[in-house]
């Protein structure tokens, strides 16, 4: 019964323009598609403007950090707007989570087990992640099994893990970080240099390309109509290009001329005559939040408890009748909020060195606009781990780009704003389109 | 048919009420192996709400519920497709944004050895199930709110027949349905009748179902007006009890027969 099917998706492709049986072949996501466009034009745009200034190593590597913090959140915001909830606690819950995470490690550790233990960051971290699991439960057994709305719940615990936060030291700042936990903040100690950062790339395209191959045996396994080859070798070669070039560009932006110095002193390196050059490569907060959002793809497509959070969203009386247990995986979704918050958390943290009270303000709408934007819809049952973060790109290239520019912050916040509005506008104009 | 068989289900005594509103009040119902019951009633009779407590999705207040004669308790949809109870909702309960191999295995994933949705392998029978239902179907990549009314119903009928079912429960099964989709569903139950399987099929439309049921079986105001062979009642003498609650002679009167 495979051989009609084969030949019927043959014949419906043939009266397809040759774009479009591209689009088929590939099964390329054309809403993704269209958000990378949009990514590339505002990169091309502030390029222009700034005079060459934003598409350098240094730019991008720092775009890439700084966006890591808020990309780590968004893909647990996803599963939760599919599900037809809302999260507005995650920047309070980030701002107390990382409060905990520093008084553990700067004050209770060094006491405990002595300063600069080498399992001192470990122990702040689980310690952290621990808090955030236990917040993202509490509040999400009182949404799923008590009916309060997310809204509400969250808007409390966006005021109550807010003051918590200042509560811990009454308000004032905690600092050092422990020097391995900073790591996790990036910097040119926080990143693998150039080697390790090539490894990455190529493990990454390994992965790439025996991940297609496997799908394709899959399908062959019951003879279901495959993509042709060009279109396989197409989608590993783009794949493998963009991870290489990525690496390349975050192994072209060196240490600075200081801390060279400094390094070089140190390890009785002479530098030698025009300079020595080592690279950042990939910084460790960007390899977390990729981990972050490969390992919440797979949850999300790949397992059942991503296939009933997207059937819950689609349609949550459907979910009950097939025995979908729907009020434990809503608690679980607000859990692996709660550690992803708790590992935000640490990504700032150690970026400032310091845990401050103040900690991820606003970042709760970042969240929810960088997911939003990278096409998770609102009415549920719709989005993706990759949109979203693609999305936190896109919210944080406008903002590093305007402060390139020079805007003043209250302009950047309206054009921030217009921007979210605008994006969720053309994407009801696309949804209409291909309904 | 011989009564002295035990029953596929046997509902004894079903009450549920709704904040003081008694929608099913104390109805009994049974259910042999290899016949349709066609449950009867108009819009609020109870019938729907009757079904749904035998399909684990209403808890009753009072009654019992037997399958081979044995007591089941069955307290949520999981329980009852753990009996071998399937139903096929008026509103075809599918979740819209996933597609027809998801939907048909919503609850009971097939997994790979690693643990992981073997999607493939879904697909593969969701091919073959659709195969039988509806051999022109091909839109296995989409949403299945994509689908026509015609193949969304024919992915909630593979949901309920892919998992060797015992007792499938139908309600307004053709409500949505064209000419000749309606006849391929009254071919559908035949077939399944003759493998062994008890279908309840639950209408308001009497023309609908009178071919099709072995016994009918009216409710009125939440209560059971009476059952009859078919073949010992006429369509008008059914229509009297679903509209009067008139049981005429052929019938065995319940609760809510009126004298």
């Amino acid at each position: 019964m495979s051989d009609p099917a084969i030949s019927l998706d043959r014949a419906r492709s043939s009266e397809l323009g040759i774009v479009a049986r591209f689009f088929k072949a590939t099964e390329l996501d054309t809403r993704l598609l269209g958000m990378i466009g949009a990514l590339v034009i505002i990169w091309l745009a502030f390029q222009f403007l700034s005079g060459g200034q934003f598409l350098t190593p240094r730019n991008l590597w720092n775009l890439s950090v700084q966006t890591s913090s808020v990309a780590v959140m968004a893909t647990g915001m996803v599963l939760i707007i599919v599900t037809r909830n809302i999260d507005l606690s995650v920047g309070s819950i980030l701002g107390f989570v990382g409060m905990i995470m520093g008084v553990t490690q700067a004050e209770f550790l060094p006491r405990l087990i002595g300063f600069e233990h080498p399992a001192t960051w470990i122990i702040a971290l689980g310690v952290g992640v621990i808090t955030g699991a236990l917040i993202g439960g509490f509040q999400g057994f009182i949404i799923a099994f008590l009916g309060v709305p997310a809204f509400i719940v969250t808007l409390g615990g966006l005021l109550v893990w807010r003051g918590a936060a200042w509560w811990v030291t009454s308000g004032r700042t905690v600092a050092p970080m422990d020097s391995t936990f900073r790591l996790m903040g990036g910097g040119p100690e926080g990143s693998i240099g150039a080697f390790w950062s090539w490894v990455v790339g190529v493990v990454a395209c390994v992965a790439i390309v025996g991940m297609i191959v496997n799908s394709r045996r899959q399908r062959k396994r019951f003879n279901f109509p495959r993509r042709p080859i060009w279109a396989e070798a197409f989608m590993a070669a783009v794949g493998c290009v963009l991870v290489l070039g990525a690496v390349a560009i975050a192994n072209t932006y060196y240490w600075p001329i200081g801390i060279v110095r400094k390094y070089a002193e140190a390890n009785n390196i002479t530098i030698p005559d025009g300079g020595l050059f080592i690279s950042h490569g990939i910084a460790i907060p960007v390899l977390i939040a990729v981990a972050a959002g490969l390992i919440m793809t797979f949850l999300s497509t790949r397992t059942r408890f991503g296939r009933y959070v997207f059937a819950m969203g689609g349609n949550p009386e459907a979910a009950d009748l097939a025995g979908i247990n729907t009020r434990w995986v809503t608690m679980k979704i607000f859990i692996i909020m709660g550690i992803l918050c708790a590992i935000a958390g640490a990504i700032s943290t150690a970026r400032l060195n310091a845990a401050t009270n103040a900690q991820g303000t606003l970042d709760e709408l970042l969240t929810i606009a960088a997911a939003v934007i990278g096409g998770t819809s609102l009415a549920g049952g719709v989005g993706t781990i990759a949109g979203a973060m693609i999305g936190a790109v896109l919210m944080q290239s406008l903002s590093s780009g305007m402060v390139l520019l020079g805007l003043d912050t209250p302009l950047q916040n309206i054009v921030v704003g217009l921007v979210l509005v605008v994006a969720v506008w053309l994407d009801t104009i696309y949804r209409r389109r291909t309904a | 048919m011989t009564n002295t068989q035990t029953p596929l289900i046997d509902m004894e005594d079903i009450s549920i009420a709704f904040g003081g509103i008694r929608a099913v009040d104390g109805a009994s119902i049974d259910l042999f192996p290899g016949e349709v019951v066609a449950l009867l009633g108009h819009n609020g009779a109870g019938k729907s709400t009757l079904i749904k407590i035998l399909s684990g999705a209403y808890k009753r207040d009072n009654g019992t519920i037997k399958v081979n004669g044995e007591e089941a308790a069955i307290n949520n949809p999981r329980d009852a497709k753990a009996y071998g109870i399937e139903t096929i909702y008026q509103t075809l309960a599918l979740a819209d944004n996933v597609d027809t191999a998801a939907n048909l295995y919503l609850g009971r994933e097939l997994m790979t050895p690693w643990g992981t949705l073997d999607d493939v392998a879904m697909e593969h029978s969701a091919r073959e199930v659709m195969g039988r239902l509806n051999p022109r179907f091909q839109r296995f990549k989409d949403p299945v709110k994509a689908l026509s009314g015609g193949q969304r119903q024919s992915v909630a009928i593979a949901r309920a027949i892919l998992f060797n079912a015992r007792i499938l429960i139908m309600d307004e099964p053709t409500a949505a349905l064209g000419p000749q989709e309606t006849a391929q569903v009254g071919e559908l139950i035949k077939q399944l009748k003759s493998e062994g399987i008890g279908i309840f099929l639950i209408s308001h439309d009497i023309h609908d179902v009178f071919h099709l049921a072995d016994r009918v079986a009216v409710m009125k105001n939440g209560q059971v007006v009476g059952t009859a062979k078919v073949g010992d009642v006429n369509e008008d003498e059914v229509l009297g009890m679903i509209i009067l609650g008139k049981c005429p002679p052929g019938a065995i009167p319940g609760p809510g027969a009126v004298n």
